[in-house]
């Protein structure tokens, strides 16, 4: 623990540091007398630049691992550093963007008024957050249903939305909870391809949890797989396959390799219960 | 429009059948004093005649209260202690005031009660005590205590109106500005966003469906609340008066007109409402 304190409080390195790194992090939940542990002793480092999948079946922790990078989780032990701070820290320095499962887009607001939310908050002058819903929308290409309401928008639609409003303040890091797990497959391949060329042409860091193994390969540079009862890290698996991404890519043999790796890992995750 | 079209036809059969009935319950309910009254050789159908012309009716015809709402509506100006519309325009203005006092208040107690655990333990306990309150226990003694220190008129009959009113718009505010999902809430936590913040933007506005069913309400509870402060104060002006000197003096025709002015304020409240409704509606691309 020392070391990585050390370290972290000289801002010249900070570049070269990671993101993210949890050490030994467990997460307990207490309701009712009733001790879950959502996460055990888990450590991982997420650098700079990188696309990480977090996958696993349900109740691994992989959100639980998401929401306590976001504050919105306290650990019960180890430590987690996030952008070189704590993650309370790390909020108030709105140093991330988070996508929910759903949309959760605010009805009364209009889709542009919705990619401002953040931007009011933060005291943006108007013409700027004019500036950067625009941009935004038009990144996700949903320009021309700036003025629609969330209601008007298919799913898909909505969540395309709701991305606009987690880049539209520029954060470094963008952290998705199963974004796309409420879509249809043909939606859901579609944004993959969208959020792929996105972090390609932002260069952020992306932290996503899904359950999708072929979503995690397509999508990311490291994928770290987790098993359930107590949540945990399994494997770390690095996708070595090229940078520049198109759907086709996924009934090539090195994306069936990477797969079925993945695959394994969770099958023997899986064996620990 | 064509909806419009399709409700008048129900509603005309409706107000054909109440109308009938009423002419019936006049006939019935005013026969014996009209017979007493009556010649001796009058024919059933002379005292059935004579059951409409009564000058203090027990229940007046349609087409007598007609005549008297007619009559004390326009045929007296409107400044006028006779006219029927400077008695409701008291009123309406007691009701007003009452209901914005109700609205500041139900806000007040709502914000509180959802921000303040302390509040939220404590205080709903007294606000559902307050309204099994009667008020027409409570009214006479906020009047009579208002007075002493110099408050008449306006401001005890306005208190009043607000004490009726305030109770739905407070429960309903709560309700709504506990609405926003954890989702929306954990949202809101991400932008590092502040208390106030959170209120603005987002508690405040997803009440909005919760608070304009409690405005609905809150407003006629006002109308109600006014017109009942009016009865036990002798007030010289307002619905209340005209309905307290109408049974003073049995005029019953008096009564009813000031009955159906109520009704008419109580529509027209509703009516303001469902407008100031209608704009955020719009604002917010069609559904509130």
């Amino acid at each position: 623990m020392p070391p990585d304190t050390a370290m972290l409080g000289a801002p010249a390195v900070a570049t070269t540091l990671p993101v993210v790194r949890a050490k030994n992090l467990s997460v307990v939940f207490d309701s009712h007398g009733q001790r879950t542990v959502a996460l055990s002793d888990v450590s991982v480092d997420i650098a700079r630049g990188n696309f990480v999948s977090l996958i696993g079946p349900s109740g691994c922790g992989k959100t639980t691992l998401l929401r306590a990078i976001a504050d919105l989780e306290q650990p019960s032990a180890g430590t987690l550093i996030v952008n070189g701070t704590s993650p309370g820290q790390a909020r108030l320095n709105r140093a991330y963007g988070y996508v929910f499962q759903a949309p959760a887009l605010y009805p009364w607001r209009s889709v542009e008024r919705n990619v401002m939310l953040p931007l009011e908050i933060m005291k943006m002058p108007r013409a700027d957050r004019q500036r950067r819903a625009d941009r935004y929308l038009d990144l996700v290409g949903l320009a021309e249903f700036r003025r629609r309401f969330p209601w008007q928008l298919s799913g898909g639609m909505q969540q395309r939305v709701s991305i606009a409003r987690a880049l539209s303040f520029e954060p470094a890091l963008l952290l998705m909870d199963e974004p796309f797990g409420a879509l249809d497959e043909i939606t859901r391949d579609g944004l993959n391809l969208h959020l792929h060329k996105l972090w390609r042409s932002t260069g952020m860091t992306v932290i996503f949890v899904t359950h999708s193994i072929p979503e995690s390969v397509f999508l990311s540079t490291r994928i770290v797989v987790m098993s359930p009862r107590p949540g945990k890290v399994v494997e770390v698996i690095d996708v070595d396959l090229p940078d520049e991404r198109e759907l086709e890519l996924r009934e090539s043999p090195e994306f069936l390799r990477v797969a079925h790796r993945v695959r394994e890992a969770l099958r023997a995750g899986h064996s620990y219960d | 429009m064509t909806s419009a079209l399709r409700n008048a036809a129900p509603m005309a059969v409706v107000l054909l059948i109440v109308v009938v009935v009423w002419y019936l319950g006049a006939v019935w309910l005013n026969f014996d004093v009209t017979q007493n009254l009556a010649d001796d050789d009058a024919t059933f159908w002379d005292i059935v005649r004579g059951t409409m012309r009564q000058d203090r009716p027990l229940l007046p015809a349609p087409h007598q209260l007609v005549a008297e709402l007619a009559s004390s509506v326009f045929g007296q100006p409107p400044d006028s202690v006779k006219s029927l519309v400077y008695h409701a325009g008291v009123t309406a203005l007691a009701a007003c005031l009452g209901f914005l006092i109700a609205l500041a208040l139900g806000t007040a107690l709502a914000v509180g009660i959802v921000h303040v655990r302390t509040l939220d333990r404590s205080l709903m306990l007294w606000i559902i005590t307050s309204q099994t309150i009667p008020v027409l226990a409570i009214a006479p003694m906020v009047v009579v205590v208002l007075g002493n220190i110099g408050f008449t008129g306006l401001l005890p009959k306005s208190l009043i109106a607000g004490y009726l009113s305030f109770f739905p718009i407070a429960t309903g505010l709560v309700k709504g500005l506990r609405s926003p999902d954890p989702m929306q809430r954990d949202l809101m936590r991400t932008y590092s966003a502040s208390r106030a913040q959170i209120f603005a933007m987002l508690r405040w506005p997803a009440a909005m469906p919760f608070l304009f069913p409690s405005l609905k309400v809150a407003a006629t509870l006002a109308l109600v609340g006014a017109i009942v402060a009016e009865l036990p104060t002798g007030a010289q002006a307002g619905l209340g008066a005209r309905l307290l000197t109408g049974s003073y003096y049995g005029q019953t025709l008096q009564i009813w007109a000031a009955l159906f002015m109520a009704a008419f304020l109580a529509l027209l409240a509703i009516a303001i409402v469902d407008l100031c409704q209608l704009a955020l509606v719009r604002k917010r691309g069609g559904r509130l």
